[in-house]
């Protein structure tokens, strides 16, 4: 027998109309001067790439120099929160992430990635600007977690910056509360194929063009 | 001391205050007998421990001071209530006579805004200095703007 009853018209979903996807484009951060060469490099580049049939040579050396930065992706150290003890596990022997050419290095002068991983609070945000601002260009952020990513569980408390994103800019995001090692793994290697790509279009990647 | 004894000698010295439960004692003081009780806690009742303190904000009722003083020895352990009452937002530190309160005072003052009067160095303990409010107050909003960061 079947029951008859008003249907409710539920009307599809529009991304746009959500509020947290608008403070989402109103808010996150991008990289508006794009990131910084030597003028050497670039007047260098820009020159071989001029010269008649010299843009053969730029997009050889270009996937070159890709190939290099993806295969030597050095994440800085920085453990924030609960998804830090994930991002350990991932450094360690089991997920060894050194077969990716990642050396976690406790320098942010001699990385490339900074991982997020955790809540960023408020009074946070200025030391992780600081620490992103000390990395040298080109440099990448990987934001680890539900907390990093949107503010997470804390989102409508008082002391939580609402995504990392809102400080500096994203690349990947992992998704996750928190990300196993297997997830971060996949956000990595969804970096590395964004660097191949990192400047054979004169700009960088979207983020996170590919979902599984 | 058991908390029978504990509770006579709180009824004889405090007549004002109110005495439930047993673990933990639950003792209600007026905010005159605040430092008072506290002293007598620590010298009569041997509560030489001071376990924490918070605040309760109870809207138009106004705030309530919360501390948890124990006997490890004895095993006795009161919880120490009081109401500054509505609109009101001093109340006398126990820094004082425990050390202990200092710390939890400075984050009860960076909550709640509660103004511990003789405390010797009452400022922010885990806001930024330049925070504006009192976040757990009932009546700071959700999602208050903090420029630049939300």
């Amino acid at each position: 027998m079947a029951v008859k009853g008003p249907v409710p018209e539920i009307p599809a979903p529009v991304w746009r109309s959500f509020k947290d996807l608008q403070e989402w484009e109103a808010l996150h951060q991008t990289r508006p001067e794009g990131d910084k060469h030597s003028d050497l490099f670039v007047r260098l580049t820009e020159g071989i790439h001029n010269f008649p049939g010299g843009f053969v040579v730029t997009t050889v050396a270009d996937a070159f120099l890709n190939w290099a930065r993806k295969s030597s992706v050095w994440p800085v150290t920085f453990g924030l929160a609960c998804c830090a003890i994930e991002m350990m596990a991932t450094f360690a022997s089991r997920f060894d992430v050194e077969r990716l050419g990642m050396v976690p290095w406790a320098s942010p002068r001699h990385a490339d990635l900074m991982i997020v991983s955790g809540t960023v609070t408020i009074k946070m945000a200025p030391m992780l600007k600081r620490i992103y601002d000390q990395m040298p260009d080109p440099k990448w952020a990987v934001s680890m977690g539900s907390c990093a990513n949107s503010g997470g569980p804390f989102r409508h408390g008082y002391h939580v910056v609402k995504g990392v994103d809102r400080v500096i800019p994203v690349d990947v995001y992992v998704p996750g509360c928190p990300p196993p090692p297997e997830s971060l793994l996949n956000g990595l290697l969804l970096l590395q194929e964004q660097i191949a790509h990192f400047r054979r279009t004169g700009s960088r990647a979207t983020p996170n063009p590919k979902v599984d | 001391m058991t908390p029978d004894e504990a509770r006579t000698l709180i009824a004889e010295r405090f007549s004002g205050s109110s005495v439930e439960g047993s673990v933990p004692l639950v003792v209600v003081v007026p905010v005159g007998a605040w430092v008072p009780f506290a002293q007598f806690a620590k010298e009569t009742l041997g509560c030489r421990f001071f376990s924490f303190l918070t605040a309760v904000d109870w809207k138009d009722e106004g705030l309530e001071v919360v501390a948890k003083v124990d006997n490890a020895d004895d095993r006795l352990s009161l919880l120490v209530k009081t109401r500054l009452g509505p609109g009101v937002s001093a109340c006398p530190s126990l820094t004082p006579v425990y050390r202990g309160a200092d710390w939890m005072e400075r984050e009860c003052f960076d909550m709640f805004g509660i103004r511990f009067e003789g405390h010797p160095d009452l400022r922010r303990i885990l806001l930024s200095d330049d925070w504006e409010g009192h976040p757990l107050l009932k009546s700071y909003a959700v999602d208050t703007p903090y420029p630049p960061y939300r």
